[in-house]
């Protein structure tokens, strides 16, 4: 539990402030894209392709150009000739804004329709008539691999786009010969779709006399997105510094508004075009259907380890499908994100894995859902496996993993794939999770039911987790280091206003990092003004996804606190009259060792900063601080889920949840836990009912919300949430990440618990999302459905 | 998602309405809205008019009378779920409104407008296939009654003439030993059934079933009733091999395709669990005094 | 193009517009009207964002049409504080941490005011069932659950007692 130190009048850590942003949102006052009007602006509709793989013969805009308030139609070829029909992807391969020949997946952007308001624009579209030559479709990675697979790209030498391996390769091979035993799965982890319920859009601005544009857009990386920007349209004369990114409101971001859309870019050219504000907002299937996707890997997982239940090795061997560009946004030197966090918890020797990227014919992307570059992937490859193993060997799932964990001592703890986790105490958090549950009177239970013939299991994850990218050595986007900042400005009458590189899309950033800086200046968190999103305000930062932001700019607002604090130690001893060593701290004021009653407050200081400071420094007090995490920070949990299966349906209902989790201090613990409360949903609907589904010729079967599945209160479970806090040793507040551990951890809880209930039948491995189908097929083919 | 362009009438009559409808063969009665409009946002349907029947008076009624339980073709699906006279004495009509869409796209959704729309994925054509129900239509030539067994022609097609309204359904009204239960599968809230079964019978005071509708939902091209399950029952007491009988022969009917709901031998199995389990609802329901 | 001129009372107060008949009711309130507090977040009437108030009924105003409402009263979350006051549902949403990205929240709210208005003292299962027309990415529901219980207590006593509702935080 993280206890408050300030009193409720400052309201720092650990206090369950009630937030800021609800104000204008809970008075319909938030201000989202699609919110904004401009004098005279236009608005952009898109065409788009009904094949996944197609030459374009032509295109008609005869009718489109016919309809009344219909401006214009924006084509590849329109495009190219300012050479913006391509732009780069953040992994340095090739993205079309529009294509001048080819298209590469169903639903992508073909031609841009511009009228004056968004029902001719409508009708625009509808009046564009494009002629295609369909070509085979490649939508299986694993086919695309093989020999004479249709070329998903012209431009490249094959389907596969990189391998990337890492681990000692052959120790791990000799670990497997050692061992007593091993056990392999083939798990695929389907594509899913983040969406939030706000969509992707922009309204771009050009202002042509001062050659200057402004880009309102849905981005959770405002500055990134301005730099790319300038250095993509170098050539036609843009510059950095007239430039100005703006994020307002951000109705959900869950990595899903990182990637750079071709309608951004298309909305920008077309208002350089016109001169006039142009907006662009997407429409569910739109966003369904070409937005950045997440997971889509098919992964072969092996585990060694001894009778006695000591893992010894993990081998992963991925096909990772990324569609037909590299466009995840990952670190750059990360092809494969953080994947090789899949080691897990566990105090294991040897590791190897390897990922092949492939091109197929499906919109590009890859860790946009709440997954901290493809942790989930990998904590659903080790924790399914050590279910496996443990069943496979009789031991019971949670003393298996007690008996591998890695222990507290260990820590800081080098893993065998090389990362050092900063801290972790995961007996303590299972245990938690175990008592909470209830877990020996449930395994009781099950046993009890079994011999009835009722399906009920249990499943275990025991997570970590791997946030804060990151430190400057290894990780950079586009070159970009990533750190991120925080600059504090005291005001004479002792309030404050705080600008941050990161970007909220909903976890309260503007109450919590007041509440950092509240405890380390003693201010008062209502006198502090918190901003974000403005990039011609804001100091740089890489934005807010990954679960970064209480890891980089967090901890950038602690340092620059604390730089202030230095600056008001010297102004309390000219005001004080004393030595700077002999005054004292104490939230909220300095005083003089030994006379508690000579003391000044920050607000004394902050005033005398601007009328009484002493001569020869500069006035003012404020601090700005760009930080470079030295670590990533490893956040962990323990969740427990049991379930009950229909034997006539198949169904899998969700009895209890108990999620544990340890994201080490908790700023403000009501945000920490609403967080846990939302990520566990985007875990469980992964689990259970979502995933984007393509049939052989690309095209979409689930481009819509009828079809793509997203929970209501009614499906998804009731949670039981528990903590335990061991704080990171090398966070300037010991807070790691929290945003996406349950997302992260929930899936694999749900399939270890759903499989545990039929392993006695013979079931080894369900692919998620468990359906009913899926779930009754396997009841029909071991003789145990019922019609009842 | 935005419509393409038509024209407007809100008639405040029925016999205006049937007028219109009778003179342009491009109209399209507008009741709830909740399966046209999304379908017009799509620019699957593009009517040239859209003749809104909201404002007609006298379309929104629930009352037994001579014999029917007589429900006006407008009346929504909330207002049954919240009526105490069909919560009591017809369980089946209860729960079936309670299974379709959300609670709030049931604000506006017309039980005429459910059965007019044909859709072999709406959850009240079974429903009325298993009570034997009537539906009232009005042109400008006057009225029939069209028995359900001949309302379903084919998917998303009635047999309601293009000039005419539903004005009215008729339910058997309830006799003392009737009961009945409506047992959907769906994905999650708001979904089509994967399958959905609806069961109708009626007891007699020695527990022999005198009569039994049992209709099935989302499996086939069209509403389906099945009458072997049916004539299964009647003449028999409810028993459980007699109960597992009729699931049999409801099975058998099924046309089930596959798609991402599931499987055609999953569907066809979901058939036979969800009669069994309706039909135990709908006894369980008569030992409560229901 | 042809347009039809509607009258209707939208947070208390009358407005007059023409509008093509094709023109959706959301539409009509967040471009005609500047009453962007409702947000559209889908395309087959599945999510809710859209929820208002339609003659005292909650409804998708994305699957209404403008005409619809011709002659009829409209509450959308901008009239949900009165005087500078919250609605107990606001303030519960608030207290109850039962908002995150803030962009469901506004249909929320006007589903769960109808809720409670229709049954002052629902069980857990029938506020999610209530609420089950409404989609949050964000919250994992718990907290908004939380949030209309805290309204429906708080509307329960205002029933009994008339009492000052809170302050609208600036």
């Amino acid at each position: 539990m993280t206890q408050a130190q300030t009193p409720d009048t400052v309201q720092g850590i650990g206090h369950s402030r009630k937030r800021v942003e609800d104000a204008r949102f809970l008075q319909g006052r938030g201000n989202f894209i699609d919110d904004l009007k401009l004098p005279g602006m236009l608005h952009l509709s898109i065409v788009r392709s009904p094949y996944a793989h197609a030459r374009i013969k032509s295109i008609n805009t005869d009718r489109a150009m016919a309809t009344p308030g219909v401006l214009a139609v924006i084509t590849g070829e329109t495009l190219k000739q300012f050479n913006v029909h391509n732009m780069p992807t953040l992994m340095s391969d090739t993205q079309m804004v529009l294509p001048v020949d080819t298209v590469k997946y169903q639903y992508q952007e073909v031609a841009g329709v511009l009228a004056t308001d968004r029902y001719t624009a409508a009708d625009g579209v509808a009046a564009v008539d494009v002629e295609y030559d369909p070509l085979p479709a490649v939508v299986d990675p694993k086919k695309a691999l093989e020999p004479g697979a249709p070329k998903v790209r012209d431009d490249k030498p094959s389907n596969q786009i990189w391998h990337w391996e890492w681990g000692d390769e052959q120790k791990t091979e000799q670990a497997f010969n050692q061992a007593e035993v091993t056990v392999a799965e083939d798990i695929y982890i389907p594509r899913i779709h983040v969406s939030s319920i706000e969509t992707c859009g922009c309204v771009a601005q050009w202002d042509p006399v001062d050659k200057h544009l402004t880009l309102w857009m849905t981005t959770q990386a405002p500055h990134a997105i301005r730099t790319v920007v300038a250095l993509v349209t170098a050539h036609l004369g843009l510059s950095e510094e007239k430039i100005r990114v703006i994020s307002p409101d951000i109705g959900g971001g869950f990595g899903g508004k990182v990637p750079v859309y071709p309608g951004y870019v298309i909305a920008v050219a077309a208002s350089i075009v016109t001169g006039k504000p142009v907006k662009w907002i997407e429409n569910r299937t739109e966003n369904l259907a070409a937005d950045s996707f997440a997971r889509d890997y098919h992964m072969h997982v092996e585990l060694a380890g001894q009778t006695d239940g000591t893992l010894t090795a993990l081998r992963i061997n991925t096909i990772a499908d990324h569609g037909y560009t590299d466009a995840a946004a990952n670190p750059s030197k990360f092809p494969a994100g953080l994947f090789h966090i899949c080691t897990g918890s566990y105090n294991l020797k040897d590791a190897f894995v390897e990922v092949d990227g492939v091109y197929t014919n499906k919109p590009p992307g890859g860790i946009a859902y709440r997954c901290s570059f493809r942790v989930t992937e990998a904590v659903h490859a080790i924790e399914r496996m050590a279910d496996v193993m443990a069943h496979t060997i009789g031991m019971d799932p949670a003393e298996f993993r007690m008996k591998n964990f890695i222990k507290p001592e260990q820590f800081p703890y080098k893993s065998a794939l090389g990362w050092e986790y900063d801290s972790g105490n995961y007996g303590a958090a299972l245990r938690k999770a175990m008592d909470m549950v209830g877990y020996e009177d449930l395994r009781r239970e099950q046993a009890e039911k079994r011999a009835r013939g009722e399906l009920m299991g249990i499943g275990i994850s025991s997570f970590t987790e791997i946030v804060g990218a990151g430190p400057s050595k290894d990780f950079d986007i586009l070159g970009i280091k990533m750190f991120d900042s925080c600059e504090i400005r005291v005001h004479p009458t002792g309030k404050a206003i705080a600008r941050f590189g990161t970007k909220s899309q909903g976890q309260a950033h503007e109450t919590t990092y007041a509440q950092i800086i509240a405890e380390e200046l003693g201010i008062p968190s209502d006198h502090i003004k918190v901003e974000e999103g403005d990039t011609d305000t804001a100091p740089y930062g890489l934005g807010t996804y990954a679960s970064r932001s209480t890891p980089t700019a967090g901890a950038a607002a602690s340092i620059a606190s604390r730089k202030i604090r230095d600056k008001a130690k010297k102004i309390a001893a000219h005001l004080l009259e004393a030595a700077e060593e002999d005054l004292v701290w104490e939230r909220g004021k300095f005083y003089v060792k030994g006379s508690p009653d000579r003391f000044k407050t920050i607000q004394d200081i902050a005033f005398a900063a601007y009328t009484n400071h002493p001569q020869g420094m500069e006035a003012g007090l404020e601090a700005v601080d760009y930080y470079d995490p030295p670590n990533l920070t490893y956040p962990f949990g323990s969740y427990i889920c049991v379930v009950d299966i229909d034997r006539g349906t198949g169904a899998v209902k969700v009895r209890r949840f108990v999620a544990v989790d340890d994201c080490g201090v908790r700023i403000n613990p009501m945000v920490v836990e609403g967080q846990i409360h939302g990520g566990l949903a985007m875990g469980f609907a992964p689990a259970l009912l979502e995933e984007i589904i393509y049939d052989e010729n690309g095209n979409l079967l689930t481009p819509n919300f009828m079809d793509y599945l997203l929970p209501t209160a009614v499906e998804t479970p009731r949670w039981e949430t528990g903590e335990t806090v061991t704080p990171s040793p090398h966070h300037p507040i010991g807070a790691k990440g929290v945003g996406e551990s349950a997302t992260v951890g929930a899936p694999a809880a749900i399939a270890n618990a759903v499989v545990d209930a039929l392993w006695h039948l013979g079931v080894r491995n369900i692919d998620i999302p468990i359906t009913p189908p899926k779930v009754w097929a396997l009841l029909n083919q071991y003789g145990v459905a019922v019609e009842e | 998602m935005i419509p393409p362009p038509f024209e407007y009438v809100a008639p405040k009559s029925i016999s205006e309405a049937v007028k219109i409808l009778d003179r342009d063969t491009n109209a399209k009665i507008l009741a709830g809205g909740q399966s046209l409009i999304p379908l017009m946002r799509f620019r699957l349907a593009s009517p040239t008019l859209l003749i809104d029947i909201n404002r007609i008076d006298g379309l929104e009624y629930i009352r037994e009378e001579v014999g029917w339980l007589k429900i006006g073709a407008l009346t929504r699906e909330t207002h049954l779920d919240r009526s105490d006279l069909i919560e009591s004495r017809y369980p089946l009509l209860a729960d079936t409104t309670r299974m379709v869409a959300d609670p709030l796209v049931r604000n506006l959704a017309t039980l005429g407008g459910n059965l007019a729309h044909a859709d072999p994925a709406n959850d009240h054509p079974a429903t009325m296939l298993a009570y034997g129900a009537r539906v009232v239509a009005t042109s400008p030539s006057g009225t029939r009654v069209i028995p359900i067994q001949e309302f379903f022609v084919g998917p998303f097609e009635s047999s309601l003439e293009h000039n005419e309204l539903i004005t009215e359904i008729q339910i058997p009204a309830y006799q003392v030993g009737s009961s009945g239960a409506y047992a959907k599968m769906e994905r999650k809230v708001g979904d089509f059934a994967t399958a959905a079964v609806a069961v109708q019978i009626q007891l007699d005071r020695s527990g022999q079933c005198t009569y039994a509708g049992v209709g099935l939902t989302n499996v086939g091209l069209m509403p389906i009733k099945a009458a072997a399950a049916e004539q299964s029952l009647v003449g028999q007491v409810l028993n459980d091999a007699v109960i597992h009988k009729a699931a049999q022969l409801a099975g058998e009917v099924a046309e089930p395709q596959s798609d991402q709901r599931g499987t055609e031998e999953y569907k066809r199995a979901l058939v036979r669990t969800l009669t069994v389990r309706a039909l135990r609802t709908a006894l369980k329901r008569l030992d409560r005094g229901g | 193009m042809n347009t039809h001129k509607i009258t209707m009372t939208v947070n208390g107060q009358t407005v007059e517009a023409d509008v093509e008949p094709r023109m959706l009711l959301v539409h009509f309130l967040r471009e005609k009207l500047n009453l962007t507090g409702t947000h559209i977040g889908c395309d087959t009437t599945s999510c809710g964002a859209c929820t208002v108030q339609l003659n005292g009924t909650p409804v998708k105003s994305c699957t209404v049409l403008a005409v619809q409402a011709d002659g009829g009263v409209v509450n959308t979350v901008e009239g949900l504080a009165q005087n500078g006051q919250y609605h107990p549902i606001q303030e519960g949403f608030r207290e109850m941490h039962g908002l995150q990205c803030g962009f469901c929240t506004p249909g929320m709210m006007i589903t769960a005011v109808s809720l409670l208005e229709q049954n002052p003292d629902p069980t857990e299962d029938e506020i999610r069932w209530g609420i089950s027309g409404n989609l949050c990415r964000c919250t994992g529901y718990v907290n908004i659950v939380k949030a209309i219980q805290y309204a429906g207590e708080k509307m329960r006593a205002q029933n009994a007692v008339p009492q000052a509702n809170a302050e609208v935080h600036p």
